[in-house]
Order: structure tokens, then C-alpha cells, then sequence
């Protein structure tokens, strides 16, 4: 591999991404005076983050009483019970002192009449254990990912953090067991940089293109979790993919839950305002899981509007204009864009559209990777933080709102780890040529594939799978099929096509190693549902209607090799972090 | 009279047509600049014929459409395709604005796409937006207060936090900034649109301290008074945002203080 010019780095840490979490893990570790390197495949600003709307939770108890034990348990039983308590602790406990921070550093957070941080409503947020509605998620308006983002980037700038920025990365450097930096592509120049770091933390964010519809950007295609992959890690959990209950009809773009926290409604073809069926006390502001089902049941016994029954309808139009126009400007923009609707006059078509990941790579609540080994044991020099993480926080299904501060708390807990970690009379060790090679073989022999598959048409054709065989409701014969298609799609790629050879911002190329990250998750996440014979979360098994926590009470982790998957469990924690909160034992879930 | 001429290899040639294969009776042209660093190459239009029965409404859908059926070479940013992150800036037909909002059925005849204008092309589509950035930077884009109790958060009436609307919302897409004749010419030295929209954000914020220092690191021939109103600026944002009217706050609080 001698034609390709290799320039090094040492860094104490790299961070692998840009969104919120990398940036305010960056952040921490430049103020802990740690050498960083930031390395993102876009400008920091452009990271998904910035599709956040609805806000950040936390208990700030800014309008009216609040607790962080309340948020707890809502988190604890919005993950149906799969959620690990001590990591849920620290999550809620946490997130008043993340979010006064977020505030310090600029965020434009939308204000009460008294000047402290508005809070809206959001599914599954109450009071005093389920008793009733509690307003627990901080706003800047409906762009508050967006205001996060960009002023986290302002305080990585204050902070002389290095940024490698249009740098897509490869693969782990590893060595007996741990990891000693990465391989990144210059997209800029076409270099290759080989980063080697005491740390290296993943932020890559989720894979939410591995299906045909969904919120997501282009760019969320999980390279981080591809590569822990690739590296002999394990993911966790991957069956659970979250459905939004309201993506825009045909096209996908999210419209926040905050919509239905501002007392917007769903509505079938008959104008019932069907979920207080499902959910006779919390209404459409129960759990996202369970919204999406209902709205899936709703289409399927033909009570769905339009022209094919295969939506409903969200109405706000009876809400005062003045609260669209302060608290939902950016949905009036994208309703008014992408489905031609003024929210101020009629119902916005929605349907359920895929959102979140809530499986990643397994850590422990101080964002260290682990593995299963016996028993749970740390990889060392790694990390994982954001939607690339499965602290696990979320379980089976997250809660709105609950994403935000997952960023900021374990971005925090990352870099306050790692300053721990290094020492200053740490040095670099040698790592084999043979690392390097393996990446780089791999690199090369995409960039030099000339078969007859376009990148595109298996792309397509992967998320076809995914999107019918891996939906809101899977059974036993729909993952089956779903098992064999995402393979025969997994084997062409020895025959892919990449027209463009050259290494300048090669984006032919950038879109094939892309392709490759999500078919590796693609095949996780159908084999995990697969074995979960279970209904749990975000996980609804038509053949397995119930939860059962006698046999499935446990992760999901699953190496890939080839296209051959191992899958083993490891236990959900049952205790707390501290005895300031007691352990919630496993209730059914109603809302 | 003088004469100048451009360099020689700055000619934009005649690329590359790709006919229509799918036999479709509702065709658009889309005309496309493109230029290969790798290639010692001028830059060229590539012409697509491109289906528009099976396109779905936005300009970036034509792009991926090209991308994923005719011609994977092409190089822009994408991202969010909602038009949030502000990836896919462009000039289309003569005016700038984000591939992903843009309807194409806003566009009359054939659809010509070029970078934005007065950057420096680094392939096809995509622009070098470091000095833009740069600049972002000088302008220190980070709340400045000496309240550091951690417990509390800094008040800010409703009336206060209105003054950030209009401004916060800002993508740093570089549409307004690349439509300044004045950016054009000054570049290097004017800030530009979106920088000064971004500092009289920082500037006009209750919560920060450094008010007056802001000003007067602003307050700069080059760097601010090279706005002449032209008001390219608000014209192209895409966000309807008014970077001009930003502009004009700082000359006034600059000229009333």
C-alpha cells in the first residue's frame, strides 16, 4: 500500500465526530488541557445534531415541582425495563448541571416570564412516578439541537480544540485488545493520517440509513459503530430502532414531539382523536413507541387518511398562532416545505418514520467501552459517547428529549474519564504495519471495485429490506426473509462499482465505505431482532406480544464476522449507582 | 483599451451531455459545473437529461438522482436535506440558495448549477469555505460573562430573548456572504454578512458582558464598513434571515454610543 502518502499524529485523545457529543467531550478535554484532535467527516455545524428540535431534558423544576428521581423512573420505564439503572442514575442526576452549563456557554434557550429556561411538555415526562404531566424539557424555540450545536462549537473554538475537518475516517487501530488511535482520510488533499491516541472516543452518531425511510441525514451512517465492528467489538442492542410517530408523509422530515407538547393532537380518517385508546392518561403524549404503533394499527385496520389510508393527520391549527409562531417556527417551515401545509389552517400528514438508534457500542455510565468476557470487562483506550453509545440509557425505547442530554452528560463524563486515564509520562507504543495494512486494503479495494453493482442500487436494495422486514411490527417470517435479502445484498458488494478513482473529495467513494458501515449494522440489527423472540420498547414481535422478563431481561451483543453474526447477552444491571435512589423493579408499562 | 483576459485554464468548456435513457416524455435539462482537482483538466457543464415523472420536488433530489443513476462522479455536500445544517449551499440558476429547499418547479427552463460564486472551487460543487470560518472564529462566537455560579442559570426577560430571534437561526450556509459584491471583492478583509449577522447576535445578547469590546473590534473599515447595503445578502438567505438589517444595527450602535 506504499502509493498512499501516510501522515502521523499524536494526540492524548481523538474524538471522532463533531455533533454534540464529540464537541462537548472535546470541550472537557481541552479544558482539562488534554491534546485533542477532533476529526469529522463535515463541518462541526453541519453534524445531525443541528435536526434536534424539541429540547433537552432535565429536572430543573422551572415550572413547577420537579425531580431528578422522577426523571429516572419515566427514563427507566420509557426503556422498558431493558434501560441499566445506574447508568439512568447518573443520566437524570446529571442533567440539571449539563443543561446550567449549556446555558453558561451561550445557548439561547427559550425564557419564562420570570427569565429561567422554558420547559415544555414531552411523552413519557411526569410527575411523581406516572401520576401526571410534567413540563421537563428545555427549549430554544424548536431549534434547540440546532442552538446547542452551533454554541458548543463556539466554546470548542475558545478552547483551542484541533479540528481535522472533511476527514472521513477508516478503521480502529488495535493492539492486544486495545485501542491505540485510527485511520482517517483527508478528503481535502486525498492524504491519509494515521492518529495515534492514548484515547479515542466514537461519536460517530446513528445508522439511521440503513432503512429507506427515515429522519436522518445523508451522513448518519454509523461509521463509528461499522468500525468497532470491524475491530472485533461487539454492538448491543441494535434490534431497537425507534420509529418518530410523526415524520412528514412522503418525504420523512421530522416534526418535533414538542408539537403535541404545545397541545397539538392525532386524528384519523375519522377524526377520532384515536389515542386515548392506547393510552387513556398520558394521550398523544405517551412513549414514541407506543404513538407508533397505534398510528401503525390505526393504518392497518384502513382508519389512515389520504388517498392510500396510509397516514394521519396532526393537527395545531386550533393552537393560538402566537405560540406556532414563538414555539414552532421551524415545523411551520418545514410543514410549509416538504408537505405544503400552513399549520396555522390545516393538519399536518404524518406517519411513523425511523429516528433513533437506541443499540451502539456497550459502555459502562463513565463511557468506557465494554465487552463480554466472562464478565463485563473494559476495552481499553476507548470510548463511546452520543447515539454511537449504548450506555444503555434508553433501552428498548428513549424517551423525547432524553437524546440532548445523553450527549452532554456522557460528553462530559467522557473527557472528566479520560483526565483521569492519562498521565503525562504516558508514551505512544509502535503499532504493527499490519493495521494499517488491513484498513488500507480494504480502501483500496473499494476504490478499485468495477463490478456491475452501482453503490446506489444496493443501498436501495439494503433498505428496501430493512424497511419492510425489520419495521414498527416483525414476526418470526418477515425476519427470516429479512436475515437471507440483507445477505444476498451484503454479497454483492464484491462486485460494486465506484466510477470515481481519485482521492479528492472522492464522494463516489465516501458513499461505498458508507455503504459498507451500514450493511454491517443493517445485518446486526435484523439478526438481533431475529433472536429477541420478545416484545419490548421499540422491539414489537407480532408473534411474541408480551415482554418477558424471565428470559429476555438482557442485552442483545453482537460481533460480525463476514456476514456471520455471534450473539451472546450480558445482564441488565439491577442496582444503582448510589443510595440516594432505590432500584425500579419491572412494572407493566401503561400509559 | 485594454483587454484582459481570464487564464487560460479558467475557460469553462462544454462537458460531457448524458441522454435520457429511460425513455421518459417529461425531460429537464440540468446543466452542471464541474471541475476534477485530480485532472488537469478546465473546468466543463456536464448536460443531464433527467426524468422528471419519477424526481421528487427539490433541486438536491435532481442531484441524487444524477448521483445515484447516471453519473456518480458528481461531488456536493449533503447532509440533513431539510435545511438545517446548511451543507448544500449552491448557485442555482443565478441565484444562491440550499439544494434541499429549493423547488425545482421554481426554476424556469433548464436548471444550471454552479458553486456558490467567488469561492475556491475544490471539486465540482463543493467551495472552500475556510476563510469564511476563519473569520467566524475572530469574532469569538462564545457567551462572555463572569457569572460562573453553577447552580442557577443567567436571567434573560422574554423581550431580551426575542432580540436573538432572527439571528440565532442563522446556518452558516455562506448564501448571503457569497452574494456580497462587496465579499467579493474584500473577501479577505470585510467580514461579510454572515459573520456580522453571527457578531450582532454576540453583540445585542443581554446574558454577555463584552458588549462595547465587540463593537469596537467590529468597528473596522474593512472589516465592517465595507457593507454598502446592497442587500444581495437578505435576498439570498434562505432561511429569511436579514444579515443587512444586522449590519445596520451595529453601524447604528456603533454610531450612537
Amino acid at each position: 500500500m506504499s502509493e498512499y502518502k501516510i501522515i502521523d499524529h499524536e494526540y492524548d485523545v481523538v474524538v471522532l465526530g463533531a455533533g454534540g457529543s464529540g464537541l462537548r467531550a472535546a470541550v472537557g478535554l481541552s479544558e482539562a488541557g488534554l491534546k485533542t484532535a477532533c476529526i469529522s467527516k463535515v463541518f462541526p455545524t453541519r453534524s445531525h445534531t443541528s435536526a434536534a428540535q424539541g429540547g433537552i431534558s432535565a429536572a430543573l423544576g422551572n415550572m413547577g415541582e420537579d425531580d431528578w428521581r422522577w426523571h429516572m423512573y419515566d427514563t427507566v420505564k420509557g426503556s422498558d425495563w431493558l434501560g441499566d439503572q445506574d447508568c439512568i442514575e447518573y443520566l437524570c442526576k446529571e442533567a440539571p448541571r449539563a443543561v446550567l452549563e449549556l446555558e453558561k456557554y451561550g445557548v439561547p434557550f427559550s425564557r419564562t416570564k420570570d427569565g429561567k429556561i422554558y420547559q415544555r411538555p414531552f411523552g413519557g415526562m411526569t410527575k411523581n412516578y406516572g401520576n401526571e404531566t410534567v413540563q421537563r424539557t428545555c427549549a430554544a424555540a424548536d431549534r434547540t439541537g440546532h442552538a446547542i450545536l452551533h454554541t458548543l462549537y463556539g466554546q470548542a473554538l475558545k478552547h483551542n480544540t484541533e479540528f481535522f475537518i472533511e476527514y472521513f475516517a477508516l478503521d480502529l487501530l488495535m493492539m492486544n485488545g486495545a485501542c491505540k488511535g485510527l485511520i482517517a482520510w483527508n478528503l481535502n488533499d486525498g492524504t491519509i493520517h494515521r492518529f495515534r491516541s492514548h484515547i479515542t472516543i466514537i461519536a460517530t452518531g446513528g445508522y439511521g440509513k440503513i432503512y429507506y425511510s427515515s429522519t436522518s441525514a445523508h451522513t448518519c451512517t454509523g461509521d463509528g459503530n461499522a468500525m468497532a465492528l470491524r475491530a472485533g467489538l461487539p454492538l448491543q442492542d441494535m434490534e431497537f430502532v425507534q420509529f418518530h410517530p410523526t415524520g412528514i408523509y412522503g418525504h420523512g422530515t421530522l416534526i418535533s414531539e414538542g408539537v403535541r407538547g404545545e397541545g397539538g393532537f392525532l386524528v384519523n380518517s375519522e377524526g377520532e382523536r384515536f389515542m386515548k385508546r392506547y393510552a387513556p392518561n398520558a394521550k398523544d403524549l405517551a412513549s414514541r413507541d407506543v404513538v407508533s404503533r397505534s398510528i401503525a394499527i390505526e393504518i392497518n385496520q384502513g382508519r389512515g387518511v389520504g388517498k392510500e389510508k396510509d397516514h394521519v393527520h396532526l393537527h395545531l391549527d386550533h393552537l393560538d398562532p402566537k405560540v406556532i409562531e414563538n414555539r414552532l417556527p421551524g415545523i411551520s417551515e418545514s410543514s410549509r416545505l416538504f408537505a405544503n401545509v400552513d399549520v396555522t389552517k390545516e393538519p399536518i400528514p404524518v406517519v411513523p418514520t425511523v429516528h433513533y438508534n437506541m443499540g451502539g457500542i456497550p459502555t459502562n455510565y463513565k463511557a468506557e467501552v465494554i465487552t463480554l468476557n466472562a464478565s463485563e470487562e473494559v476495552i481499553p483506550g476507548l470510548m463511546a459517547i452520543g447515539e454511537a453509545a449504548c450506555v444503555s440509557v434508553h433501552g428498548a425505547n428513549r424517551l423525547g428529549s432524553n437524546s440532548l442530554i445523553d450527549l452532554v452528560v456522557f460528553g462530559r463524563a467522557a473527557a472528566k474519564r479520560a483526565a483521569e486515564i492519562i498521565k503525562p509520562e504516558m508514551i505512544h507504543e509502535e503499532i504493527p504495519q499490519s493495521e494499517t495494512d488491513k484498513c488500507l486494503d480494504r480502501f483500496d479495494r473499494l476504490r478499485n471495485s468495477n463490478g456491475p453493482n452501482p453503490t446506489s442500487e444496493l443501498r436501495t436494495s439494503m433498505q428496501k429490506t430493512m424497511q419492510s422486514k425489520c419495521a414498527v411490527f416483525r414476526t418470526e417470517k418477515t425476519l427470516k426473509e429479512g436475515i437471507e435479502e440483507i445477505r444476498n445484498t451484503f454479497k454483492r458488494i464484491d462486485s460494486i462499482s465506484v466510477k470515481d478513482k481519485s482521492l479528492i473529495f472522492n464522494t463516489d467513494l465516501v458513499e461505498t465505505l458508507e455503504f459498507d458501515n451500514l450493511i454491517r449494522q443493517a445485518i446486526t440489527t435484523m439478526d438481533s431482532a431475529y433472536n429477541r423472540k420478545e416484545s419490548r420498547g421499540a422491539h414489537a414481535r407480532e408473534d411474541f406480544p408480551n415482554r418477558d422478563d424471565k428470559k429476555y431481561m438482557k442485552h442483545t451483543l453482537t460481533w460480525l464476522n463476514g456476514s456471520k453474526t455471534k450473539i451472546d447477552y450480558r445482564p441488565v444491571h439491577t442496582s444503582t449507582l448510589t443510595n440516594e435512589v432505590q432500584y425500579f423493579p419491572p412494572q407493566e408499562r401503561v400509559y | 483599451m485594454v483587454q484582459i483576459n481570464l487564464p487560460h485554464n479558467s475557460k469553462v468548456l462544454k462537458g460531457d451531455y448524458y441522454k435520457d435513457k429511460t425513455g421518459s416524455k417529461n425531460i429537464r435539462k440540468v446543466n452542471i459545473y464541474r471541475w476534477d482537482p485530480s485532472k488537469k483538466e478546465n473546468p466543463k457543464i456536464d448536460t443531464y437529461e433527467v426524468d422528471m415523472d419519477n424526481c421528487s420536488s427539490k433541486v438536491l433530489d435532481i442531484l441524487n438522482k444524477i448521483k445515484n443513476e447516471i453519473d456518480p462522479s458528481i461531488a456536493y455536500r449533503r447532509s440533513c436535506a431539510h435545511g438545517v445544517c446548511g451543507s448544500c449551499a449552491m448557485n442555482m440558476n443565478g441565484k444562491n440558495g440550499l439544494a434541499c429547499t429549493k423547488s425545482h418547479s421554481e426554476l424556469e427552463g433548464d436548471i444550471n448549477i454552479y458553486p456558490l460564486p467567488h469561492l475556491k472551487v475544490l471539486k465540482d460543487l463543493i467551495g472552500d469555505l475556510s476563510t469564511l470560518y476563519k473569520q467566524y472564529e475572530s469574532i469569538e462566537p462564545w457567551l462572555k460573562s463572569s457569572n460562573k455560579n453553577n447552580e442557577t442559570e443567567n436571567l434573560q426577560s422574554i423581550e431580551d430573548r426575542e432580540k436573538l430571534d432572527g439571528l440565532y437561526e442563522c446556518i452558516m450556509c455562506a448564501c448571503c456572504s457569497t452574494s456580497c459584491p462587496s465579499y467579493w471583492w474584500n473577501g479577505e478583509k470585510y467580514l461579510g454578512p454572515a459573520v456580522l449577522l453571527q457578531a450582532y447576535r454576540w453583540i445585542i445578547d443581554s446574558r454577555d458582558e463584552e458588549r462595547k469590546e465587540r463593537l469596537q473590534k467590529v468597528a473596522d473599515e474593512l472589516k465592517l464598513y465595507r457593507c454598502h447595503t446592497i442587500l444581495n445578502c437578505t435576498n439570498a438567505c434562505p432561511k429569511d434571515l436579514n444579515p443587512a438589517k444586522a449590519i445596520a444595527e451595529i453601524k447604528k450602535m456603533l454610531a450612537t454610543t
